[in-house]
């Protein structure tokens, strides 16, 4: 009987201190920081149940004690000096007993400097996606650089459609590529308004704020891909710029950056290669559905008061310089992007291309195509 | 009851009653019909702002978009905290202050009767420019209750939302000097400032708070406006200016601003649950006290909102102690409240119901306050369902359930009717549950990393959902039954006696029930 009895009790104990009921707790995560942030929620969790329990256990007996069906005639004292001192100074012991633990745990958190061997990443927020650049990585003579789009299409999220998959809204086009046992600095800003790059398995929350560069240094000790989110409200899309991080061994990472080298090269060969319009509208449709129908929407009518039209623009129909102009520099005071760092010239040129061909832009326009060459001659001549 | 004494260098009669019609309401100066309308106002905007959840609670039913637009989604979000904050729970307490503070303290009226026509009416002005937005494209606010720049600046129809806030700022600051003035000037002979009841001090503190801090707010928006239209960089980096500072300045106002929402809570806690144990409150001066303590820890805490911003270790460190601090004055009060309950003789009507209910679910939201305030801690916690969870307990079955514990205790000495008990009972049950289902469940999302403020969500965090949804409907459609017991008792119901009930104290209850349009013309004596 006492046996069942302390199992009852240890039962639940035993529940809330395991780490498998992730989806109602914290997670522990993988890097020593976030095993102590998860072990001070723990101890203040554990702290403000006990602290619960007394106060509630106390209140709730006197409500059912000194019911007045119980309790004819009420007491009538209104004041105790020595009870007043007694509940002011033991919470303030409890809270020094729990600043000072947390105080040291932060210092930690505040070690921002560089460490022999470690890397740093500029992680940059834009309206709805993130830029990853490897400060110490060139490729060919800029530091190796990509965006991290979310790839979960539109029919898993517009009105169910189709049946949503495993990693719905958790998943990117390019995770950010990290290895393991090794400081990794995260140094994060914004390109437009305020985001925040969120990675509850590293305990790593820092806003990404346009001017600013914070600082967020994580060690990950488990291979594995972990998955967060934007948590700063960025407008529309806010809920659809997942982060992903793949955590690797050092031997994948090196395997990862040749990778990426020998594409930059591949893609300087494709800018210089005669392109015909339907080889640029396959590209460019794609192109158009991650990164441009978001505001222009897929049928380009944009949203009124938001997001501009293109079908039927003037500029797009009519005018190709200019839209090389907008998509390179963005337009400034607005919510439309320089796409000069996003898309590669063959990427640019395809997507440019396709909005002056599809919903009838061909037929009511000039119908001129853009080849990546004509991108690369406007980096000349502008840069 | 008192003898009326005549004046005859004064025209009026001093028993002549309201106006006739509409223009009661437009021209009144009557502290007691500008209590109802700022009573009524709020709950019009609790329905509102109630219905504008509802929508994002359906939303958030199950994953995906179903609905509406993120668009639309975050202009829900936006609308629900401003509609909730500065037309809900704000005139809620204004109303509660205008009908009960010149009783309280045996005054006539309001020290500036016409003044406080103003205030009230610019309140539906204010809210008719916000919600015409509705209808204008680019429509209502997207960018949250919090505004940051630079999401703000750059937001369609900002100006119309910049111009609501200034007048919401005016019409608060003119209520808080009203309130002062009458607590200053207007007390009864004998009543010194420790006698005045908790209601009346905690009113005071709120509108010392809400004078010091509305013209902050008035100076975030108005940088705002010049950003977004004037072409200065306050707050646009690529112009030298500082997106933190915006922050800073706005949380300045908020922090404040969160213990506006709950001052007036405590004062009506301590005189129900003291009514309801027939015994006096437990350490009255020591809550005075701690009130005190609260409000001006109140300004020392704000970046606590901002830890995520990147300030410097030292910062960090004094918010953090700061903000663990406000747990001492708060836990002062909840234990009084316990002492005041320990040894009494304890009935359990609606408005007591209420009363324990908001000290306990409240002393939850402080709880996960506490944890918040832990800095490395809160590295996880912020921006999630977590923070959600937090400030809807402490504002939801915090500050709206003390609004509504006061509604019934002094609802028969507004209308002169008893409430149906059976009524007032279910109301607070289903009020209570609902409440529980919607907000519990939000913890958990939060510390398995969900974000607010988001439109769709990763499957894992779908069951939990759910059953927030199915609360919050729950707790939704409750309120309807509030509106009945109300209504129905303005109409009707058993007559109440002066006194109501029989263990409660002060200066009201010796007014009849109802308590007359004009009251205490010959100030009470107080011993």
């Amino acid at each position: 009987m006492k046996n069942k009895l302390w199992a009852l009790i240890l039962y639940p104990v035993s529940f809330f201190m395991s780490a498998d009921w992730l989806d109602i707790n914290m997670p522990v995560g993988v890097t020593d920081i976030s095993k102590e942030v998860f072990g001070l929620h723990m101890a203040i969790f554990f702290v403000v149940v006990a602290i619960g329990v007394v106060v509630f256990g106390v209140l709730f007996w006197s409500m059912w004690k000194y019911r007045r069906s119980n309790n004819k005639k009420p007491a009538t004292f209104t004041e105790n000096h020595t009870v007043e001192m007694l509940w002011t100074i033991i919470p303030t012991l409890i809270l020094i007993a729990m600043a000072v633990p947390a105080s040291i745990t932060l210092k930690k958190i505040y070690d921002h400097e560089a460490e022999e061997g470690g890397i740093d990443i500029q992680v940059v927020g834009w309206q709805w996606k993130w830029q990853y650049k490897y400060l110490d990585e060139q490729v060919g003579n800029k530091p190796l650089s990509f965006f991290s789009n979310l790839t979960t299409p539109p029919d898993q999220y517009e009105f169910n459609r189709v049946e949503k998959t495993e990693n719905y809204l958790l998943e990117v086009d390019e995770p950010v590529v990290i290895p393991v046992d090794t400081p990794v600095r995260f140094l994060i800003t914004s390109n437009d308004v305020i985001h925040s790059w969120y990675m509850s398995d590293f305990a790593v929350k820092q806003d990404a704020i346009p001017g600013f560069i914070n600082v967020a240094k994580t060690k990950v000790n488990v291979p594995g891909i972990y998955r967060g989110n934007c948590t700063e409200l960025c407008g529309e899309r806010h809920a659809y710029m997942p982060i992903v991080v793949k955590a690797v061994t050092q031997e994948e990472y090196e395997e990862w950056l040749q990778t990426k080298r020998d594409l930059a090269e591949q893609i300087a060969y494709l800018t210089e290669k005669e392109w015909t319009p339907n080889e640029l509208l396959a590209t460019g449709e794609e192109i158009y559905e991650t990164r441009c129908a978001a505001c222009h929407q897929t049928n380009g009518a944009g949203i009124a008061g938001f997001y501009p039209a293109l079908a039927g623009s003037d500029v797009v129909m009519n005018d190709k310089a200019k839209q090389i102009e907008i998509l390179m520099e963005g337009i400034r005071g607005s919510q439309m992007q320089s796409f000069a760092e996003q898309l590669n010239e063959v990427e640019m040129a395809s997507v440019i291309t396709f909005t002056r061909l599809a919903w009838g832009n061909e037929r009511s326009g000039d119908g001129e195509i853009v080849i990546p060459k004509d991108i690369v001659e406007y980096k000349e001549t502008n840069l | 009851m008192s003898a009326v004494v005549e004046n005859h260098n004064h025209h009026d009669d001093h028993h002549h009653g309201p106006k006739k019609g509409i223009m009661r309401w437009l021209t009144t100066t009557n502290h007691k019909d500008i209590g109802t309308l700022y009573l009524w106002f709020s709950f019009a905007a609790f329905l509102l702002g109630g219905a504008f959840a509802m929508g994002i609670r359906a939303e958030l039913f199950e994953p995906g978009l179903q609905l509406m637009d993120p668009i639309r989604y975050n202009q829900l979000v936006t609308m629900h905290g401003l509609i909730m904050i500065f037309g809900g729970v704000m005139p809620a307490f204004v109303g509660l202050a205008n009908w009960l503070i010149p009783l309280q303290i045996g005054a006539p009226d309001m020290a500036m009767p016409r003044m406080n026509n103003l205030s009230f009416w610019l309140l539906p002005t204010a809210f008719a420019i916000l919600l015409s937005t509705a209808f204008m494209e680019g429509g209502m606010p997207g960018f949250g209750w919090t505004f940051y720049a630079p999401l703000s600046t750059n937001y369609p129809n900002v100006a119309y939302f910049v111009f609501a806030i200034h007048i919401m700022g005016a019409s608060s600051i003119m209520g808080s000097i009203n309130v002062i003035v009458t607590i200053m000037n207007m007390r009864a002979p004998g009543m010194t400032l420790m006698k005045m009841p908790l209601f009346v001090w905690s009113w005071l503190i709120t509108a010392y708070l809400l004078i010091a801090v509305m013209p902050v707010l008035a100076g975030a928006v108005t940088m705002l406006l010049m950003d977004a239209y004037f072409g200065t960089s306050f707050f646009d980096a690529a112009g030298g200016g500082d997106p933190v500072l915006f922050q800073h300045v706005f949380w300045f106002f908020g922090h404040p601003e969160v213990y506006i929402m709950i001052l007036p809570a405590f004062g009506i806690t301590s005189h129900i649950i003291s009514t309801f144990s027939r015994k006096p409150l437990f350490g009255h001066s020591s809550m005075v006290y701690a009130m005190v303590s609260i409000a001006v820890l109140s300004f020392v805490v704000w970046a606590h909102h901002m830890f995520t911003v990147g300030m410097p270790l030292v910062a960090e460190l004094f918010f953090m102690w700061a903000t663990m601090l406000i747990a001492i004055p708060t836990g002062v009060k909840v234990f009084n409240w316990c002492a005041t309950i320990f040894k009494g003789s304890i009935t359990y009507e609606t408005p007591m119901l209420f009363s324990i209910a908001f000290v306990v679910l409240f002393t939850i939201g402080g709880f996960s306050g506490l944890m918040l305030a832990i800095t490395p801690a809160d590295f996880q916690y912020h921006d999630t369902y977590f923070v959600v969870a937090h400030f809807h307990y402490v504002l939801v079955p915090g500050a709206v359930f003390s609004i509504m514990a006061a509604v019934y205790y002094w609802l028969p000495k507004w209308t002169g009717n008893m409430y149906d008990e059976k009524m007032g009972r279910l109301h607070f049950w289903l009020s209570f549950a609902g409440v529980n289902i919607t907000f519990f469940p939000q913890h958990f999302v939060g510390l398995a990393g969900m974000p607010r403020r988001y439109a769709d969500y990763a499957l894992q965090f779908a069951e939990w959902n759910a059953v927030s949804s199915v609360g919050a409907f729950l707790f939704g459609l409750s309120q309807l039954l509030f509106l009945y017991i109300v209504v129905k008792t303005v109409f009707a119901g058993k007559k109440a006696t002066p006194q109501v009930w029989d263990g409660a104290d002060g200066l009201e209850w010796t007014v009849d029930s109802p308590a007359p349009y004009h009251t205490f013309d010959v100030p009470p004596k107080v011993k």
